[in-house]
């Protein structure tokens, strides 16, 4: 335990497991968009991140660029997310998936099926048909997802063991834009490891989503286009373990009434 | 032969996927393929033939949210 913040109380004990994984960070990070391959690196570890998403891009044999980034991750020892973004329909998300399942060699997909340009919003109906197909052919499935409960039962009966609304659209951070939608996810499904995923910010908003009960949170925007992402990854590394310790420590009731937190006994001047 | 490349027209003399992907000089790259829209597996490239008009899909790892 640090014992100047004991923010690291639970860490070591307290995990997360995603389809059979244990995980201690409760912080996932995203690999996109870092002023340099340097800078991710050092924000992957100030992040204390156990996984990363990544993708698949179309490689060119003169730049050769996915080759010397896939080194920089494995180097760095961290599990791999792989993701299905950009994917648009049913055919090309399961066609991507499958593709990266070959080529970073786990059974783990972050399923993304966008359906909106302008809000990179889910279509949920394409998703839950991808997630189906993907589970049954053995794939460990996270879907991304908008905060829908009936959405989510159905993602829940097609196999998937992890959820992960989005707090905003993708990039936005515009932090937790429906907080109630996501407060009712969390009490309906209670066993379910729930993330929060796209839209968050600032650190705050992580913390609020842990405070709020969910498991994670997977972010990159936010890091990487800080003006100083490691620092912003070790912040978000900080309110994330905040937010989980407090749900720990069970918060106070909200009161409507002010009530005095220093003692009325023995106070000066009363009665006088 | 004309065929579409990562969405780029191209000329290829390559018999099969594995010939291609030679001749692009990403025969050693870490990749994965797919002609026609369908998955090839790394196994099957060697076995498989590459027809005018195909089109080929070469991806690699990269940055991603």
């Amino acid at each position: 335990m640090d014992a100047m913040t004991g923010l690291t109380t639970g860490i070591g004990t307290d995990k997360v497991t995603f389809y059979d994984t244990e995980i201690s960070s409760r912080l996932l990070l995203g690999t996109a968009q870092y002023p340099s391959p340097a800078i991710l690196a050092e924000a992957i570890r100030a992040s204390g991140a156990e996984i990363v998403t990544v993708s698949l891009r179309r490689e060119s044999g003169a730049a050769k660029a996915g080759q010397s980034f896939w080194q920089l991750i494995r180097d760095l020892g961290v599990k791999v997310l792989p993701n299905t973004a950009g994917c648009k329909t049913v055919k090309e998300a399961v066609t991507t998936a499958e593709m990266a399942r070959e080529l970073f060699g786990t059974p783990w997909v972050k399923l993304e099926v966008i359906g909106e340009d302008d809000t990179l919003q889910p279509d949920v109906f394409g998703l839950v048909e991808a997630a189906r197909i993907l589970s049954r052919d053995g794939f460990q499935v996270f879907p991304y997802t908008t905060e829908d409960l009936v959405v989510a039962e159905k993602l829940l009966s097609a196999g998937c063991e992890v959820l992960m609304p989005w707090g905003a659209p993708i990039g936005s951070g515009r932090g937790l834009n429906n907080p109630y939608g996501l407060r009712s996810m969390r009490a309906h499904f209670p066993g379910v490891p729930l993330v929060v995923d796209a839209g968050v910010g600032v650190p705050s908003h992580a913390a609020a989503a842990m405070e709020l009960g969910y498991d994670a949170v997977l972010l990159n925007t936010a890091v990487a286009k800080a003006g100083d992402p490691v620092r912003m990854a070790r912040a978000f590394a900080a309110a994330i373990a905040a937010g989980r310790e407090a749900v720990l420590a069970d918060p106070m009731e909200v009161r409507d009434m002010a009530a005095p937190s220093t003692p009325v006994m023995g106070r000066a001047f009363v009665g006088s | 032969m004309k065929i579409i490349v990562n969405g780029e027209p191209a000329s290829t003399d390559a018999a099969t996927l594995a010939e291609l992907l030679a001749e692009l000089e990403l025969a050693d790259a870490i990749v994965a393929t797919a002609v026609n829209g369908d998955m090839v597996r790394a196994a099957r490239r060697t076995a498989t033939p590459i027809a005018d008009g195909d089109r080929v899909e070469i991806l690699a790892p990269m940055q991603g949210g």
